[in-house]
């Protein structure tokens, strides 16, 4: 057993309070990664579940999660009967906040046509959509149950439960929701009775409510991606969409500043976890210089002294980092939001923590290769 | 060295000419002056002298811990200081032919008795299994039982036993002791100086000893005076029932 540990195995406690401190700090970076990649995933969670080759959305738009997108929902039909089109589905999107007994609950909501494009994906319980009208299947994160009912637009309309899916978020982080498009088309654009009275007395046509947000395609096998794109832009002056770019969109306009806001913080958390890092080695190492200095009496050489501040500041930075990844892991559940750990994340962390430790306990060995051994226990 | 000398008289400290100065100008402070000494194998020598008078300062040039200004020393027969010598030669001379003893036992507080002798036979080069064997061997020498005790649960006496060993656990030939008696009582005091008397005579080892205390003048062979970084004289002490 070489110094370093021999040092931690006398100091088993000091140690591990020590790695817990720094596991904490840690942990709160490998969080902030976390809630990064969450971010992320969550905004991309929907369009990837929902596997259209294209988006067809109004012209001159970036798509119905970047701006808003109204086309006629016969769109749908215009589009099916095009040359490489396999399916089409329509959808519309839209945020509701409602209230089921005392709690208040939020959620993005899809409506979609049974059985074309674009309903619920990882259905974990229960089962998808099955009447025209007043069903609903909703994310687990929304804390809904089966058979719960969901009072919906103007008149409270209850929608019952019939499905559960898992992992599936808006790019806001609100639990998705899927109902009929009818049902859905309704809760967005109907208009209450007085109004619609209103409207027609003063001369204009009420608000239609048949509009759809936008039309997936999944194309034949062989048809190009950009072919078909092009054609729709032409023929029928709609903006169609790559899956791809519908999800660079979704990075670049919805969740960047998002993205930039949690990497600014993380950057500063690292520099902050860096100076603490390196302060706690350090002082470790001046709390032994009486120590290296008896081994320097006794002729030691430097790199056993050296081997000895460097084996411990890396125990110290690896173990605290392993601290920091299980306190992660055990209340990454309890976030609001999803906090996803990638392996790729954690990796660059592990390195940033190695250099730190590196760095840090390079001061440390420069103050105990240049202390003076005899002032050093004369001090004492 | 001078092979015509019988082994338990060879030369194994010689110092000519040794000066030592910290500082320049105005703050010049000459802690040694002209220092001239030689300790022979098997002595065992009492340095004595004011606080600030030099004294640790001389155990460190002779420790190799601290370079002098100007002046030749000799260790066990290999000059020092020549120019020639590196850094990496000093700590080699420190791990294999001095042996340091402190005033506090200066342990590794996070090695065990054992360990922290064999920390340094270790450091020498010997094998780890070896190493504590010689170590548990040398603690029995000096009847300590408690071969698995941290520093800190040892008695001073107890510890600076310990440290004695891990001083003589490479068998130098050279030991340098700053006042070890220091923090213990005369009977422990009188121990720790039974114990380097021992040690001189066992491995023909030149042992000398910094010291206030004046219950163990007597144990030394010579004692040798300092002032203001010179050495002012030496006697043979007497034994305190010869005493007029």
């Amino acid at each position: 057993m070489n110094l370093a540990l021999r040092d931690v195995r006398r100091n088993k406690l000091r140690f591990a309070l020590t790695a817990l401190g720094v596991g904490m700090l840690l942990g709160v970076v490998i969080a902030m990664t976390g809630i990064y990649e969450g971010a992320l995933a969550d905004a991309l969670a929907l369009p990837r579940a929902l596997r259209a080759d294209l988006w067809v959305v109004q012209q001159r738009t970036f798509g119905p999660f970047a701006e808003p997108s109204r086309i006629p929902r016969d769109t749908r039909e215009l589009i099916r009967r095009m040359p490489g089109v396999a399916a089409a589905g329509a959808v519309t999107f839209q945020t509701v906040q409602t209230r089921v007994g005392p709690k208040p609950v939020r959620l993005f909501l899809e409506g979609y046509e049974v059985g074309r494009l674009g309903g619920p994906a990882n259905i974990i319980a229960g089962h998808g959509l099955t009447e025209s009208h007043y069903q609903i299947v909703v994310d687990t994160s929304s804390g809904l149950h089966l058979g719960e009912n969901v009072p919906l637009g103007p008149y409270h309309d209850p929608y019952t439960v019939v499905g559960l899916t898992r992992g599936m978020v808006s790019s806001g982080g609100d639990p998705m929701a899927w109902v009929n498009l009818l049902d859905a088309q309704a809760l967005q654009f109907a208009v209450p009775p007085a109004l619609e009275r209103r409207e027609q007395a003063s001369g204009r046509s009420p608000p239609t409510t048949t509009d759809i947000n936008a039309v997936l395609v999944r194309l034949s096998p062989g048809a190009s991606v950009k072919a078909v794109a092009a054609d729709i832009a032409r023929w029928k002056h709609l903006s169609a969409v790559p899956e791809a770019e519908e999800e660079s969109y979704l990075t670049l306009f919805v969740i960047q500043k998002m993205q930039q806001q949690l990497g600014m913080f993380m950057g500063v958390l690292v520099a902050v976890s860096a100076v603490i890092i390196t302060l706690i080695i350090y002082t470790l190492t001046m709390d032994k210089l009486r120590s290296i200095a008896t081994l320097k009496f006794i002729g030691a050489p430097d790199r056993v002294i050296i081997a000895m501040i460097v084996q411990q500041a890396l125990a110290l930075g690896l173990s605290g980092f392993g601290v920091g990844l299980v306190l992660i892991e055990q209340v990454k559940g309890y976030f609001p939001r999803r906090v996803q750990i990638e392996t790729r994340d954690l990796l660059i962390i592990l390195a940033i923590v190695t250099v730190v430790c590196l760095a840090g306990s390079m001061l440390g060995v420069r103050a105990a290769v240049k202390v003076n051994a005899a002032e050093a226990l004369a001090s004492g | 060295m001078d092979e015509s000398l019988p082994f338990d008289r060879l030369p194994r400290v010689e110092l000519r000419a040794i000066s030592k100065h910290f500082g320049r100008g105005e703050a010049r402070v000459d802690a040694l002056v002209d220092i001239k000494l030689t300790v022979r194998a098997g002595e065992v020598v009492g340095l004595r002298g004011p606080s600030g008078c030099g004294k640790s300062t001389l155990l460190n040039v002779i420790g190799c811990v601290t370079e002098p200004s100007s002046g030749w020393m000799q260790l066990d027969g290999e000059p020092v200081y020549d120019g020639r010598f590196l850094r990496s030669d000093l700590r080699r001379l420190r791990l294999t032919k001095i042996g340091f003893i402190f005033q506090t036992h200066n342990l590794l507080p996070f090695l065990t008795a054992t360990e922290n002798i064999a920390e340094a036979m270790e450091l020498a080069g010997i094998r780890r299994h070896e190493a504590r064997e010689r170590a548990e061997a040398l603690l029995d020498y000096f009847d300590m039982r408690q071969m698995r005790a941290y520093p800190s649960e040892l008695s001073g006496g107890m510890a600076q036993r310990v440290a004695i060993a891990r001083a003589i656990a490479n068998s130098p030939h050279i030991i340098l002791a700053d006042e070890p008696t220091a923090p213990l009582d005369s009977v422990r005091a009188g121990a720790v100086m039974d114990l380097l008397t021992r040690i001189a005579a066992d491995q023909h080892a030149a042992v000398l000893v910094v010291t206030h205390d004046e219950s163990i003048f007597h144990r030394f062979d010579r004692l040798i005076g300092m002032r203001d970084g010179r050495i002012e004289g030496e006697q043979v002490p007497a034994h305190p029932a010869l005493a007029p």
